[in-house]
């Protein structure tokens, strides 16, 4: 089925904040945006970053809200609202919000979120952070206002992992879901990869080449402190958590050939799920545990195949594509996206699993690692766009694509972490 | 078995590494198994803060950047370090037959040498998979080596994937040139 492609109106637009650069592609009409009318925080103009500019971001990120332009006039939480007027300028929901500098230096942040359409409050936000917590304010601010308008909890405060190479030093890096803030957890003159977070969002695993071979680590972020999870003879790799966090799935070749094998974290005994003298890598459980979907070359080229975690016969999933890599299953278990490799372009596709039905969803032709935002919404993958490397993130339609701010270099492996308990 | 069956088997061996191929059935006798040290991990205080506050979450950098050399290795005299592979593919060529077979002589005149073969590919596709056919290509040599009676004690085969292309660059002729295995003797 051939996608309708329609020329954005609004083009790219170009913000900074704060030093940082990060730039909005939004290319193709969504079918259900909510109007919403954002309006500048009060008191935000004193500050170095603009609380309205990083709650409009993450909302148009998400590919079902547009924004609609507000005046001149300064609202903030405490404001009446002339419901009458936005209902003309087509708007469904009106933000408005204060920050305040308290007599310590922290920052008291309000926000209102008003329903345009019957001139309700939906109520507001209070919080008090840090001064250089901003962002995160906004970010809350902003998944607040996704919640109440879509019933579906927001993915803005949100943190991603991606590796970067610059110069022959690879980073791993922990940043906030649009990109931003980026922290090194891990610096490295030998290549990481496949970085996959623990269901706790406390640590990352991932495959380090600092031994001179592929070794699978957990790294636990606040402390630094690293477990060396597997370094058996040959290669150890492509390491996947548990959604209980007691086990994880990977690629090892230490009995020949890269075969997957279940680790349980406790014991650190080894099982192994499958046995060929095929490739089987890239395992990730289903969102209920009870599955791994992996990628295996048994049929001659490499397709993505399910089998029961206990043990059992594999059966395939993909069938619409000749090359089929690199699963990633929403947290929803609906979707399958993955990598196919098409006339020689590597594209993201997404597979409806309970239909079969695929879509792909890019024109690029080197897409790599996609990864499910927690409320299985939207998508962060890896590609290639004017000549670099950059992180993407797409709506499941691929309507709404963002290219998200990042370190310099080469940058690539993106993995979306999950919801986060006490933030 | 005389060189001349030796040779034949190895012909067979070329000429059956296919897609499908049979394969010939490792049984690792040393696995190596490292536990780390510090297993105890810490385990983060969850944000405390007052109902109001937000706390960031800190990320700690670790740096394995040193300035430590490698060791000189001794490497054996006349042999070709590396050998190469066509796209997707781990079928080992037959122009590389010499250089397999005078590897395999120096390593069983010299039962204490050591030899990594290290398994790599072009940067078309995914990294998993890419570490996969890395290590098929590195698996094949040292099938091959083993055919030839070399030890199983003697060799290891590993996988970069993509990460360390020996020529940067698009285009065939680049990608050509890091679709390969190389042979690391080690050290001692």
């Amino acid at each position: 089925m051939r996608r309708r492609n329609f020329l954005a109106a609004a083009g790219a637009l170009a913000m900074t904040e704060a030093g940082a650069q990060f730039r909005i592609e939004v290319s193709g009409v969504g079918l259900t945006r909510i109007p919403i009318a954002v309006f500048a925080w009060k008191g935000e103009e004193a500050l170095t970053g603009r609380i309205s500019a990083v709650v409009r971001a993450d909302l148009e990120r998400s590919g079902q809200f547009k924004m609609i332009e507000t005046d001149a006039a300064v609202l903030d939480e405490t404001s009446t609202i002339d419901a009458q007027k936005w209902r003309q300028r087509q708007a469904d929901a009106l933000l408005v919000g204060s920050v305040t500098r308290l007599s310590d230096g922290r920052m008291d942040v309000r926000a209102r979120l008003w329903d345009v359409v019957s001139g309700m409050d939906r109520g507001g936000q209070n919080m008090v952070v840090g001064p250089g917590q901003l962002r995160l304010a906004a970010h809350k601010i902003a998944d607040d206002v996704y919640q109440k308008l879509t019933g579906v909890r927001g993915v803005f405060s949100t943190r991603i992992a991606y590796v970067s190479r610059t110069s022959g030093r690879h980073q791993l890096w922990v940043a906030d879901a649009d990109g931003e803030n980026a922290q090194s957890a891990l610096s490295s003159p030998e290549p990481i990869i496949s970085p996959n977070w623990s269901p706790n969002g406390q640590q990352l695993a991932y495959v380090s080449f600092e031994a001179k071979k592929p070794v699978i680590y957990a790294h636990d972020l606040a402390t630094g402190r690293r477990r060396m999870i597997a370094s058996f003879k040959g290669s150890n790799s492509a390491p996947a958590w548990s959604p209980d966090g007691r086990r994880m799935a990977m690629t090892l070749s230490r009995d020949g050939g890269s075969q997957i094998f279940v680790m349980d974290l406790q014991t650190m005994d080894v099982r192994r799920l499958t046995d060929s003298n095929h490739i089987e890598t890239e395992p990730v459980f289903s969102a209920d545990g009870l599955q791994i979907y992996f990628v295996s070359d048994r049929g001659g080229s490499p397709q993505i195949y399910r089998m029961p975690v206990g043990g059992g016969s594999a059966q395939r999933v993909t069938f619409q594509t000749a090359y089929s890599i690199s699963p990633a299953i929403s947290p929803d278990g609906k979707w399958l996206a993955y990598i196919a490799r098409v006339q020689g372009q590597f594209r993201l596709h997404v597979q409806d699993l309970a239909s079969g039905m695929v879509q792909s969803l890019t024109e690029t032709k080197a897409d790599e690692s996609p990864s499910f935002a927690p409320n299985s919404k939207l998508i962060v993958y890896a590609t290639q766009h004017e000549g670099a490397e950059a992180l993407m993130t797409t709506t499941i339609d691929g309507q709404t694509k963002t290219r998200l701010a990042g370190q310099r270099g080469d940058i690539r492996e993106p993995e979306w972490g999950p919801f986060l308990v006490g933030v | 078995m005389s060189n001349v069956v030796y040779r034949v088997v190895l012909a067979g061996f070329f000429l059956s590494l296919t897609a499908c191929g049979s394969g010939v059935k490792l049984n690792e006798a040393e696995v190596e198994d490292k536990k780390g040290a510090s297993s105890a991990l810490t385990q983060s205080n969850p944000a405390t803060g007052a109902q109001q506050e937000s706390k960031p979450l800190p990320v700690a950098n670790v740096d394995l950047n040193t300035n430590a050399d490698a060791a000189k290795v001794a490497v054996p005299a006349a042999a070709e370090l590396v050998v190469y592979f066509e796209l997707d593919s781990y079928t080992l060529r037959a122009q590389d037959r010499a250089t397999i077979e005078a590897h395999a002589k120096q390593l069983s005149a010299n039962k204490n040498r050591k030899l990594v073969l290290e398994g790599h590919t072009d940067e078309q596709g995914g990294r998993e998979y890419n570490l996969a056919l890395g290590q098929k290509r590195a698996d094949a040599v040292r099938q091959a080596l083993r055919l030839l009676g070399v030890s199983e004690g003697q060799i290891e085969s590993v996988s970069y994937g993509e990460e360390k292309p020996a020529a940067q660059g698009q285009g065939e002729q680049s990608f050509a040139r890091n679709r390969r295995v190389e042979f690391k003797y080690q050290g001692n």
